[in-house]
């Protein structure tokens, strides 16, 4: 029995490492200086740095703890990094301090494949190339959602419409999931959903302002739907929540365009074709889908001769190619040259086109403190320890006294 | 000894010990004093940033720090604030207004206090379970078979070899919504079980992870300590009619005491800086401790934002109550040495 077990795990092995042979993207050309990258950890960036990896000499970092090693890695003089995968969201201390370079020369010299939309431009400098974008849509269990015949929901009301008519059902264990483990997930779920009640984080002088109508109904309409989770889920991450969906324990989330994939993965899903996505629920009738744009993309260092930045940024281009698109097309909702988006996209697509649209996610100095201010401040709300206006007020004094030991307010 | 032999001794320790301890410490408390900020502009940025289908472009005021042409740094500036930092973690107007109204649940919402109200009771409660359990596995063991006492003290040793993240992330795991053990006891009680859904249970856990985890550590020190009991003394008192329960009392335990109070420093000063437990236990929604807050105001934000000074005040008064609770122990300590060198 074991024998076999282990005959059969060799054999996996090798498929894998033979179906990794066939999608392997090719590169005409040898790069012979040494190149390394720090990107965060998930698919698409596995999929962009084995483009890369073909060219030889090239030693990827893939690591979820890049937003901390980031800005010091880059800092340093020379740059520790040639390449670094960034998102919206943590771009800004790199920006901030000027440790990345624009690209303009490089994309004129490299570049003619990409497209204007993949190019971030920060006063007309192109300081950043985008491979992906990155939202949460609605998933759900098409089987359970048609069985029960309830329509794909499109506001929250109806999310909550619908969970009840599941829980009444009782086929899944929670109808909800989601990404709320308290710090940056739980802030992040409320960011989404305050900007679906069309509120605005910080006024224009830095001060506060989400202790207002747009908050509390936020806080309420989370709440509201956390009845319907698994009362555990102040732990719960993206990675959690796909798992619930993975092993048909929950049948509704609002997640992450870059989990769809594994859905349907066949070695660890059991719930291969079943889940569907659409755009993310709105908030209020009129309003956003309760939802951030996000992308993802690299940038080049500043503290690197022109010649590693030019050999570096050469290589990215190699991973950012049609042939990455082509070997990993179910990794993300690419923005590069030949993708054809999939079913699991639409939700994605729907949301990212949405009139009125989901704003990015706000990359500054000021969110950056409002997220920790939130992340750290909302929880006790969820554990009844304080009600939704105290919450607030606190995630409030929080932010102040961050921003002034920040210099941002006096 | 001379003076320039006992330089040649000492003198490298004593300088690893001002490099690597004094000149650290020293550097923190000053960065517990002063607050270093960046000079910050707000200028107009027009933003152009991926969408699906295009380009969208916005233009917005931002705040950016300025940096220095010449350096390529960003400028900043450093200036003394006195206890400014302290006042931030302690907030002792909002802690002062809550304890005069009596209004407990005010006071946890203070993060500095929540924080030192569960280090405390975390400290104090696995401190006598520690000590206790760990004598109990020693005298279990001491009394045992001598060929089973090398397995046993074996056994007993593994939770102790365990590293903090990964033990408590393993019964993390067997607890969680749809951890094995979980399943079993629902399935067991017929009903619906969420550990981690409430802060008791989390911090109930937590307790039973750290004395688990340590008891051994107390285990091996107080075994070895049992080998050294005067075995005629325990005979005399067998023979004076003494029970078991009076020779672990009256000859055991007063052997032992130096051992007990060397098991309680340790674990005081290991048990007031918890913090493994929160992470492995995801427990910063319920409970959170005093090493966690310093960690968090550590811990740069996606704009790189960090709480330096915070930070530095909020590890001065970490090391400030470790002090205080050792103020006893190292007393008695320091009582009985004198009594000892006479």
């Amino acid at each position: 029995m074991f024998v076999k077990r282990f005959a059969l795990a060799g054999a996996v092995t090798v498929a894998a490492s033979a179906a990794y042979a066939d999608g392997q993207a090719s590169c005409d050309w040898e790069n012979t200086t040494e190149v390394t990258m720090l990107s965060a950890a998930f698919e698409a960036w596995m999929a962009v740095s084995e483009g890369m990896a073909a060219c030889g000499n090239f030693s990827p970092e893939l690591d979820q703890e890049f937003r901390t090693k980031q800005p010091e890695g880059f800092a340093a003089d020379p740059s520790l990094y040639q390449i670094g995968g960034v998102s919206n969201g943590t771009i800004t201390p790199l920006l901030n301090q000027g440790t990345i370079r624009p690209l303009d020369d490089l994309i004129a010299a490299h570049g003619e494949h990409l497209t204007p939309n993949q190019l971030i431009q920060i006063d007309g400098d192109t300081m950043a190339v985008a491979m992906m974008v990155n939202t949460q849509h609605l998933m759900f269990r098409e089987d359970i959602l048609s069985d029960l015949g309830i329509d794909v929901p499109t506001t929250w009301e109806e999310v909550l419409a619908a969970a009840e008519t599941i829980q009444e059902a009782g086929v899944v264990d929670y109808p909800l999931g989601a990404t709320m483990k308290s710090g940056w997930n739980l802030a992040q779920e409320f960011v989404n959903m305050f900007g679906g009640f069309g509120g605005d984080f910080v006024n224009d002088d830095n001060t506060p302002n989400v202790n207002n109508e747009a908050g509390l109904a936020a806080l309420d309409m989370m709440m509201r739907a956390t009845e319907y989770m698994d009362p555990e889920y102040l732990v719960s991450d993206s990675t959690y929540v796909q798992q619930q969906f993975q092993q048909g324990t929950i049948a509704m989330a609002n997640l992450w365009a870059s989990r769809g994939g594994a859905m349907n993965d066949e070695a660890e899903s059991q719930v291969v074709g079943l889940v569907a996505s659409a755009a993310a629920p709105l908030a209020m009738e009129g309003g956003a889908p309760a939802t951030t744009l996000w992308w993802d993309g690299i940038v080049i260092a500043a503290n690197i001769s022109d010649e590693e930045a030019d050999n570096a940024f050469r290589l990215a281009m190699e991973g950012l190619d049609s042939e990455t698109v082509a070997a990993a097309p179910e990794a993300a909702i690419w923005l590069i040259e030949g993708y054809t988006p999939n079913d699991m996209a639409t939700g994605a697509i729907a949301s990212a086109t949405a009139n009125p649209a989901p704003p990015n996610y706000p990359s500054t100095t000021q969110m950056g403190l409002m997220h920790t201010a939130l992340g750290n401040e909302l929880p006790a709300f969820f554990t009844g320890e304080v009600s939704a206006e105290e919450a607030l007020a606190a995630v409030e004094a929080a932010y102040t006294v961050a921003a002034q030991e920040a210099g941002l307010l006096e | 000894m001379k003076f320039k032999t006992f330089i040649w001794f000492v003198g490298p320790s004593l300088f690893l010990m001002v490099l690597f301890i004094a000149a650290p410490l020293a550097s923190v408390f000053l960065g517990s004093f002063r607050i270093t900020q960046p000079v910050v502009q707000q200028i107009e940025v027009e933003t152009c940033s991926a969408g699906f289908l295009a380009q969208t472009c916005t233009t917005e005021l931002q705040t950016v720090p300025l940096i220095d042409e010449e350096t390529g740094d960003i400028v900043t500036t450093t200036e003394w604030v006195g206890f400014l930092s302290y006042d931030r973690v302690l907030e002792p107007a909002r802690a002062w207004a809550a304890i005069t109204a009596l209004d407990y649940n005010a006071l946890m919402q203070i993060d500095f206090w929540s924080a030192l109200r569960f280090t405390l009771m975390f400290t104090l409660v696995t401190l006598p379970l520690v000590i206790g359990v760990g004598l109990a596995i020693a005298l279990a063991v001491n009394s045992a078979a001598r060929s089973l006492r090398g397995p046993i003290i074996f056994i007993s040793l593994l939770p102790f070899i365990i590293t903090p993240v990964i033990g408590s992330l393993s019964i993390y795991w067997l607890f969680v919504g749809d951890g094995i053990l979980t399943r079993g006891i629902e399935a067991w009680l017929d009903r619906d079980i969420a550990m981690f859904a409430q802060g008791w249970t989390i911090e109930l856990l937590m307790l039973f992870y750290r004395v688990w985890h340590v008891a051994p550590f107390a285990f091996v020190i107080f075994y070895a300590g049992l080998q050294t009991v005067n075995q005629d003394t325990l005979e005399s008192a067998i023979i004076d009619g003494a029970s078991r329960f009076d020779r672990l009392r009256y000859v055991v335990i007063p052997h032992l005491m130096p051992l007990i109070i060397f098991i309680a420093l340790i674990h005081l000063m290991d048990a007031y800086r918890v913090f493994d437990e929160i992470v492995g236990f995801r427990a910063e929604a319920h409970v959170t401790s005093l090493q966690y807050l310093t960690f968090d105001f550590l811990r740069p934000d996606d704009a790189g934002n960090r709480a330096f000074s915070r930070a530095s005040a909020s590890s001065m008064l970490t090391m400030l109550g470790i002090v205080v609770l050792l103020i006893p122990l190292l007393r008695r300590t320091w009582r009985d040495h004198k009594g000892s060198s006479h």
